[in-house]
């Protein structure tokens, strides 16, 4: 085992990828000499040269779009966005090239392409630098969407990103980076549209993804020491493909279930997941579906107020115990 | 060009023309739905800059592409059922006509929205310099396109990184119903690339013969030193912008007046003056054309719509988990 931050296992599925794959390359905007801007692709461009990473102009729909190019000919990018925030001037892009390119051509091309990089609010940047468009990307059958809560996630995830053959927007978190846990030093690769229980409880089921899942997983412990209540916690990972049996199998065992992200709620994932465990799991639960989830207001720059809006260990508790 | 060589770009264009008449017919019988753009009054453009390209060079385009997907190879059959949303379509009637695909033919689309496809175009041309292949990218757009944001980022990381590949502005006069003079500002649309150091050329898209040569200079220029280019072929179309398009933006005079310059009728000329095809040959393709183009109709009209089953395949390549969810697996 290996003890590696969030940030250094996203890299080291980058050199990994494009150690085993001449094919894949990285681009994007300050990730080869800089080094990236929050340090995730150090030292790539000393390992693999400057054809293969590859600084871009502030051009997203530019080089996202180029991105796309190429892959449609064959070669696998991993295309960069400084923050998921940026690549709403790509939708188009993303949206409408990378998701519907293969049904539009009835099955004639295939889009290898990776998008990555930040999706979170908390770091006290205002509104247009807070988004979590992970609802957003979802919707759109064609692309996939994942967001890994930790490091070992985010390793075996990202590799399997890189060699799937379907576009993939992978979001990151910043204030997950410096996160560090064991990891496996051999290969090891996660499939995507599987869900993890990260914490096996009894009581009440948890559900998150990304950085609502460390929430979660703090509320849980709340929980055990104040009320001497078991929460289990399951991580979605991937958002589309979304894995419902394991989300199911938790609400079937604990009858009650909590789910928490820093998405907005507005239309937010955890929208389609309650919806789903009433339509598929209406009889097992005891009490209604709750979310806990950002706030419905852009980001706030001011410091109390953005935290108010990002949903924390105090509110999951809170909510957790409205329905015990 | 060899006579037979000669002969078969009339051909093409002439197949072009014919085609687009069938589909405007079809079209006013209510049995092709949605937009369709024809090309008629262009068929010079992609026919003539094609013809230059070698089998490794690579087509993208906008959704006025039925002329495109005829001159790279693509069959009337398989364009006209695309257009009918039949199941043997190009795309197997998931596309219709703004996305005609053909990556067997090297062309990329097809693309719906205005100058969408011109990142793309970048990128194919970035691939072709990463595999080390000596081949150059066309990237087609119209006169409104000019004016998109993703054009100008393509075209800076075009000559920034020194990509293979051209642009090809189809200038017809109108984005829609916006003529040229309302929508762009500045002298030529070609001369945007003058920002971004790019060689840049303007000329007539209705003589074949000068498509041909301005475009081999610039696919030479791509191969030989990796550099792109703007060019703006000016033309124009006959028809609306689309079939639902009532064409109050200009006059029937000034239509019959650039008919003048047809470019079929010039090529046509052309031939005729240098011995290569007689006026009887000329009705003879034609007539192949006409009753090709007349088959296509045939064929698209009997053609099955796609089944029930296609609708969530192509959707993912690995797509086991959303055909379970959709209850197809």
């Amino acid at each position: 085992m290996q003890k590696v931050t969030y940030r250094d296992a996203v890299n080291q599925a980058i050199a990994e990828e494009m150690k085993r794959d001449e094919l894949v390359c990285l681009m994007g905007e300050e990730v080869a000499e800089y080094n990236g801007a929050y340090k995730v692709t150090k030292g790539l461009l000393e390992k693999f040269g400057p054809k293969r990473v590859i600084d871009t102009p502030i051009s997203e729909a530019g080089f996202a779009g180029l991105g796309i190019g190429a892959a449609m000919y064959g070669i696998r990018p991993i295309v960069e966005f400084m923050t998921w925030s940026f690549s709403f001037v790509a939708f188009d892009q993303v949206v409408n090239n990378a998701g519907n390119i293969r049904y539009m051509s009835g099955g004639l091309i295939k889009i290898p392409i990776v998008f990555r990089g930040p999706a979170n609010g908390g770091v006290n940047v205002g509104a247009t630098h807070s988004h979590t468009p992970e609802n957003l990307f979802a919707n759109f059958p064609g692309l996939k969407v994942i967001c890994p809560s930790n490091a070992y996630d985010a390793k075996g995830l990202l590799k399997a990103a890189i060699r799937d053959d379907d576009p993939v927007c992978f979001m990151e978190n910043t204030k997950l980076y410096d996160h560090a846990m064991e990891i496996p030093v051999e290969e090891y690769l996660l499939p995507i549209g599987k869900a993890d229980v990260k914490r096996k409880g009894a009581d009440i089921s948890r559900v998150g993804h990304g950085r609502g899942l460390v929430t979660a997983l703090e509320a849980a412990k709340l929980l055990e020491e104040r009320e001497g209540v078991n929460a289990e916690v399951v991580d979605i990972r991937t958002i589309r493909p979304l894995d419902m049996e394991t989300i199911l199998a938790s609400v079937r065992k604990t009858n009650r279930v909590v789910l928490v992200e820093e998405n907005k709620p507005y239309c937010g994932v955890d929208a389609q997941v309650a919806f789903e465990i009433q339509e598929k799991a209406f009889d097992d639960l005891d009490a209604p579906v709750k979310r806990v989830s950002a706030l419905d207001v852009p980001q706030p720059f001011s410091d109390p107020l953005e935290k108010m809006v990002l949903p924390d260990a105090e509110r999951v508790f809170k909510t957790c115990l409205e329905i015990l | 060009m060899s006579a037979g060589e000669k002969i078969d770009l009339f051909t093409q264009m002439v197949r072009i023309r014919r085609f687009e008449e069938r589909c405007i017919r079809s079209y006013q019988q209510g049995k092709i739905g949605g937009f369709c753009h024809t090309y008629i009054g262009q068929e010079s453009v992609a026919v003539g800059s094609i013809s230059v390209l070698d089998k490794d060079d690579q087509i993208i385009t906008a959704y006025r592409d039925h002329g495109h997907a005829l001159a790279v190879g693509m069959t009337m059959n398989e364009c006209m059922a695309e257009l009918y949303g039949k199941f043997t379509g190009c795309s197997k009637g998931k596309g219709g006509s703004m996305h005609f695909f053909a990556p067997d033919k090297r062309f990329w689309g097809g693309h719906g929205i205005v100058g969408g496809q011109t990142p793309l175009g970048a990128g194919l041309a970035f691939a072709l310099k990463y595999l080390d292949k000596k081949a150059c990218s066309l990237t087609y757009l119209g006169d409104g396109a000019v004016n998109q944001g993703a054009f100008h980022e393509a075209l800076n990381l075009c000559a920034l990184w020194k990509l293979p590949a051209v642009y090809i502005i189809e200038n017809n006069y109108y984005s829609m119903g916006t003529s040229l003079l309302r929508s762009s500002a500045g002298e030529s649309l070609a001369g945007r690339g003058i920002g971004y150091d790019m060689e840049y050329e303007v000329a007539n898209g209705n003589d074949l013969y000068t498509v041909r040569e301005v475009t081999a200079r610039a696919v030479e220029r791509a191969k030989k030193e990796s550099l792109p280019t703007v060019l703006e072929f000016q033309t124009y179309r006959y028809r609306g912008h689309s079939m639902s398009d009532p064409e109050t933006y200009r006059t029937k005079d000034e239509v019959e007046e650039k008919k003048k310059f047809d470019p079929i009728a010039l090529y046509q000329q052309y031939l005729l003056d240098e011995g290569v095809l007689t006026e009887k040959q000329m009705e003879e393709i034609d007539e192949a054309a006409k009753k090709e183009a007349s088959d296509s109709v045939d064929f698209a009209e009997e053609s099955p719509f796609p089944p029930e089953e296609e609708l969530y395949t192509d959707v993912y390549v690995n797509d086991e988990i959303y055909l379970a969810k959709h209850g197809q697996a």
